[in-house]
């Protein structure tokens, strides 16, 4: 280390080239995409070294990735299918994202999304001949606001006492797991197995492959009715971030929070709307992947969507638009990541993408220029 | 169920936490936040695995897992320091890049079998006094005591030493420490450096020597995020910090040795007959952490403490603001 307390003393050499940057205004609308897409292909050559260097063949794992992701229809149905949380979770945390709200509980707002759906079929709440047109919407309501509780907790503690919502959000996906577990083992277990019995059928959202009576080729397709609900939600949230006035508000906060407290906006209040809308959206994902996919409640709902879906918000620049094509490359990379060895290459890829995706952010705020270091005094 | 074994083993468990959250001071006082110490535990438990597999030797292993972790470190210092990018988001991409870089790396590493740990000792003389020598100095492994010497060294540097004072200089009013000809770039990279290199070794601490081995993301279970809400209770201070990691050690040990016993005080214990009950005990670490947070929150705006000033901003020369 350059020691602090010696005097400065002249250097003899210096590297003779010096990295500049220079801020620049608005950059062209071309350079956002390219820059993603170089991050991207960027994130998948370390990868790449990572994995040869952990004795793997990397091509070979992407190859087979991609087809085990997007190669047929079926796994493409697969894949829709774990794309759907991925929506659902990340639109969620766009609006969150877009106030600077750092809200990482996606994980234990999507297991109490789960749980609250579960509670109205297992308690129960409702008799298992109930109308799905009436078990289904009980189901989303419930699980809405189980997660819009687990985002109103870190949201009154950030508005009232300041509390780092990233520690607190975190936290409770903790606590959720436990919740659910508590549940799953002593509550609803079925038989001393550790999940609940199967929920009957009118707890179940209409998949593909339930009209395959009427077209044969849906067989066996298990896309189901949540993703019309995810793309639906997208939509709406892009709508409430970029088109309302009350999205305005958020964006305004998460720019400059000085400018919209003198703006008389009501950021305490909005804190907690903000983290109580994107738990509600978990929940929804978690619902969604409870009546659409599992059909009971177990402990191992999900491969992470929490997490993934922050990077996913950031890889779509926070624009819930883009998050569904972008939760579909990422519902691939969990889909194909189920069957290659080693076990954590989906979520390394994730990570070094996100890396990559935010260094590369550089090139959007700043100049970059190289230039001939001129001698100093 | 004996208060000198959980203290004793809750000691223990507490100097993972300790290792962290000082190592995340160092780096927070500097002016950086790393939210990856999950994601550089989970790098320096693995490497330490990984070495002692290869080489048998624990002592070598620390050095791997520090440097290692402090390695992973510099992406960070990179992006946030350098590129002058959101601290925040950077720190959470370093997470998972470190998360899913040692479950990668560490894969097969379960499997391990025996390994040679690292020692433990009991202090002579010191382990005579009563109940706390039994607590401190009995049986402990070697990581304890190194962390009983860095509490006092840390505190020491940060509040004593010239070094220290442009750590904290850089981290309050680094375009003042600028002006003195104090390299804020280079020495917040160095801080998070060490930051990092903590981290590593709270995690070879958890692979070697509390809870020998490898067990993918739950070999660190959110220690990580504890230390960094620890930070905030200890309100950056190394002592106030020790005091919450071993508190905090000690809860997690209770928690664990309650669900034993068939009475508590003379009463039916709830948890040995109704072991589901014991999903609540296991969520009381994570609900501390977030009372123990409205606590220092509260307080530091009571006493209008405050993290360092320039605590997640880029030092950028010539610019106006801190």
């Amino acid at each position: 280390m350059s020691g602090p307390e010696s005097t400065p003393r002249r250097r003899s050499w210096r590297f003779p080239i010096e990295l500049r940057l220079e801020p620049r205004g608005a950059p062209p609308r071309w350079l956002g995409a390219a820059v993603t897409l170089g991050a991207v292909i960027l994130g998948l050559l370390l990868g790449a070294i990572v994995l040869s260097a952990a004795g793997g063949d990397p091509w070979r794992s992407y190859a087979y990735m991609v087809k085990a992701a997007f190669g047929e229809v079926g796994v493409l149905s697969d894949t829709l299918v774990k794309a759907t949380p991925l929506i659902l979770l990340a639109s969620g945390l766009c609006l969150a994202f877009t106030m600077k709200l750092w809200n990482i509980g996606g994980e234990g707002q999507f297991f109490l999304g789960a749980f609250g759906a579960s509670a109205v079929v297992l308690t129960p709440m409702l008799p298992p001949e109930t109308s799905p047109w009436l078990m289904i919407p009980a189901m989303v309501i419930m699980g809405m606001l189980a997660g819009a509780v687990w985002g109103f907790v870190p949201g009154y503690l950030k508005s009232k006492f300041n509390v780092n919502e990233i520690i607190t959000t975190l936290m409770l996906n903790y606590v959720a797991v436990n919740w659910n577990n508590f549940f799953i083992f002593a509550v609803w277990t079925e038989g001393g197995f550790q999940m609940s019995r199967k929920f009957p059928q009118s707890a179940w959202l209409p998949r593909l492959t339930d009209y395959a009576a009427q077209y044969p080729q849906l067989r066996g397709l298990t896309l189901h009715l949540g993703l019309a609900f995810a793309i639906v939600a997208a939509i709406v949230m892009w709508w409430v971030i970029y088109r309302s006035r009350w999205g305005y508000e958020v964006r305004l906060t998460g720019d400059n929070p000085r400018a919209a407290r003198y703006a008389g906006i009501n950021i305490a209040r909005n804190t907690v709307l903000v983290l109580m809308i994107s738990g509600a959206l978990a929940g929804l994902a978690g619902v969604s992947e409870i009546a659409g996919v599992v059909h009971r409640l177990q402990g191992s709902i999900s491969p992470g969507y929490g997490f993934s879906a922050i990077i996913v918000a950031w890889l779509a620049k926070l624009n819930p638009l883009l998050v569904i094509p972008v939760s579909v490359l990422f519902g691939g990379l969990i889909q194909a990541g189920r069957e290659i060895q080693p076990s954590g290459v989906p979520k390394m890829l994730q990570g070094i993408i996100l890396v990559c995706l935010i260094a590369s952010d550089l090139l959007m705020r700043y100049r970059v220029r190289f230039m001939r270091r001129l001698r100093e005094e | 169920m004996d208060a000198t074994i959980i203290l004793q083993a809750g000691v223990a468990t507490g100097t993972i936490l300790l290792f962290a959250t000082i190592g995340e001071i160092l780096a927070e006082r500097s002016g950086v936040l790393n939210l990856g110490v999950e994601g550089m535990m989970l790098i320096g438990a693995m490497s330490a695995m990984r070495t002692v597999v290869a080489f048998g030797n624990p002592w070598l292993a620390l050095l791997v897992a520090m440097i290692a972790a402090g390695l992973l470190s510099q992406i960070h210092a990179v992006i946030a320091i350098r590129f002058r990018a959101d601290q925040v988001v950077s720190g959470l991409a370093l997470n998972f890049a470190g998360i899913g870089l040692s479950l990668v790396l560490g894969e097969g590493l379960s499997k391990a079998g025996a390994l040679a740990l690292l020692p433990t000792y009991t202090v002579p003389l010191l382990s005579q006094i009563p109940f706390l020598g039994a607590i401190l100095f009995t049986r402990h492994s070697v990581m304890v005591y190194i962390g009983y010497v860095l509490i006092p060294a840390a505190w020491f540097f940060i509040n004593r030493t010239r070094p220290g004072m442009h750590l904290r200089a850089i981290g309050e009013f680094p375009a003042a420490a600028d002006a003195l000809g104090i390299n804020v770039v280079a020495l917040r990279h160095v801080y998070v450096f060490v930051g990092g290199m903590l981290a590593g070794l709270a995690g070879a601490t958890i692979s070697l020597a509390v809870s020998p081995g490898w067990f993918s993301e739950l070999t660190t279970s959110g220690y990580g995020w504890i230390a960094i809400g620890l930070v905030i209770f200890a309100q950056w201070d190394p002592v106030r910090a020790a005091l919450g990691s071993y508190a905090f050690g000690a809860l997690r040990r209770m928690i664990l040795d309650i669900q034993g016993p068939t009475s508590i005080l003379g009463l039916r214990n709830p948890f040995y007959y109704l072991p589901y009950w014991g999903f609540f005990l296991e969520m009381l670490p994570y609900l501390f952490t977030i009372a123990v947070l409205v606590i220092g929150s509260r307080e530091a705006m009571r006493k209008r403490l405050g993290s360092p000033s320039a605590l997640g901003l880029p030092y950028i020369r010539g610019e106006r603001g801190l």
